[in-house]
């Protein structure tokens, strides 16, 4: 009765479906995580191409980057917007955080894809090292998502002299600091709702992928899949995190880059 | 059945040298392209010719990414189909979106 499949892979209870069949080579889980997948890429592409077309209605600013204000006439250089790093105050720092946030992100990707490898030869050791280092790039990424917030929210300390239309309806002109959903010190209103909505999307699924990298980690760990005789778990999860790692890698560039 | 708690009951597989090493590979490559985008950001000019560059070495991430991690390329092809070719929509949409786009900044500005 306990007789394990010793291939790689291959076990009794995984591959073929209730019909008795293995549509696609792939377990049911699997493929189902696939199709989910596919209907996130469309989520998120919706989202960045919206960011393209409200991107070129704008005029991008044109002067040189020393003399750079931010204005809602016109749609800002990225590396002038997200220019600060933690604990120092009011260094220039172009596109080091993200960066250091992009690197990370990736890291964690190399470690899944090392648990995932490790879950092909059951090895549980090495599974729950490497779900471990994933994890913690996970939380270290949210904890600096959460800072370049933070930061993008409260804004400089000198702000910027706009107008525009308030809450009430009036046309106000008046420092603003920071972003919100109304008006933002940066560029156009649209700016920081895009910045707010995707890279809130993106973090929400962080989220996510966090907790179900805890949960597996932890079913790992108390050899949960030991018993069940395989590690398809980690890849399904795997698949996931991956996914969230690809979106940074487009949000990337076409938020902080373009 | 003798499972116990805390003993693994399968067969520990031991690392095979050269998937790590592929691994690493494919991490590395990468970090290249990340830090190459980075180098571009600060010496190249703004313009039309950079972020076509920008958006072909993401697309080229995004198919290590896909193939590589995600294991994509190891799957028959139905399914590797099945997941690329809806993507397709996807170009039909930066296209018409993009001149939308281009068309209100006509209307607003000039």
């Amino acid at each position: 009765m306990s007789a394990h499949s010793t291939a790689i892979g291959v076990s009794p209870k995984r591959g073929v479906w209730g019909g008795g069949n293995e549509p696609l080579k792939a377990s049911y889980g699997k493929l189902m995580m696939w199709f989910f997948l596919l209907s996130d890429i469309f989520t998120f592409a919706a989202f960045l191409i919206t960011y393209l077309a409200i991107r070129v209605s704008y005029p991008a600013y044109a002067g040189p980057a020393t003399e750079f204000v931010g204005s809602n006439e016109y749609w800002p250089i990225p590396e002038l917007v997200f220019d600060a790093i933690p604990f120092v105050h009011g260094v220039h720092a172009p596109l080091v955080f993200v960066g250091l946030m992009t690197f990370i992100l990736i890291a964690s990707s190399v470690t899944m894809v090392l648990a995932v490898e490790a879950g092909h030869r059951n090895d549980r050791n090495d599974v729950v090292k490497w779900m471990l280092w994933t994890l913690v790039g996970g939380i270290t990424f949210l904890g600096c998502q959460a800072w370049e917030w933070s930061h993008f929210i409260h804004g400089s300390d000198t702000g910027v002299v706009l107008t525009y239309i308030n809450d009430l309806g009036r046309n106000v002109t008046e420092t603003v600091f920071g972003a919100n959903l109304l008006v933002n010190e940066y560029g156009p209103a649209s700016f920081a709702n895009l910045f707010f909505f995707i890279t809130g999307f993106h973090g929400f699924h962080v989220t996510i992928g966090v907790i179900l990298l805890f949960l597996c980690f932890y079913q790992a760990a108390v050899g949960v899949y030991d018993r069940r005789g395989h590690y398809e778990m980690v890849e399904k999860i795997g698949l996931y995190w991956h996914f969230v790692d690809l979106v940074w890698v487009f949000v990337f560039t076409l938020f902080y880059l373009i | 059945m003798d499972i116990q708690e805390n003993k693994s009951t399968l067969n520990v597989v031991p690392r095979d040298r050269e998937k790590i090493k592929k691994i690493g590979k494919t991490a590395l490559i990468l970090a290249l392209i990340t830090a190459a985008e980075f180098l571009m950001a600060f010496t190249m000019p703004r313009g039309i010719i950079l972020y076509v560059l920008f958006m072909a070495l993401t697309i080229w991430k995004a198919k290590y990414i896909i193939m590589q991690f995600m294991h994509l390329g190891d799957e028959v092809k139905p399914l590797i189909y099945s997941i690329l070719v809806p993507i397709a929509f996807l170009f039909w949409l930066i296209i018409v979106l993009i001149k939308e786009g281009s068309d209100i900044f006509n209307m607003r500005w000039f």
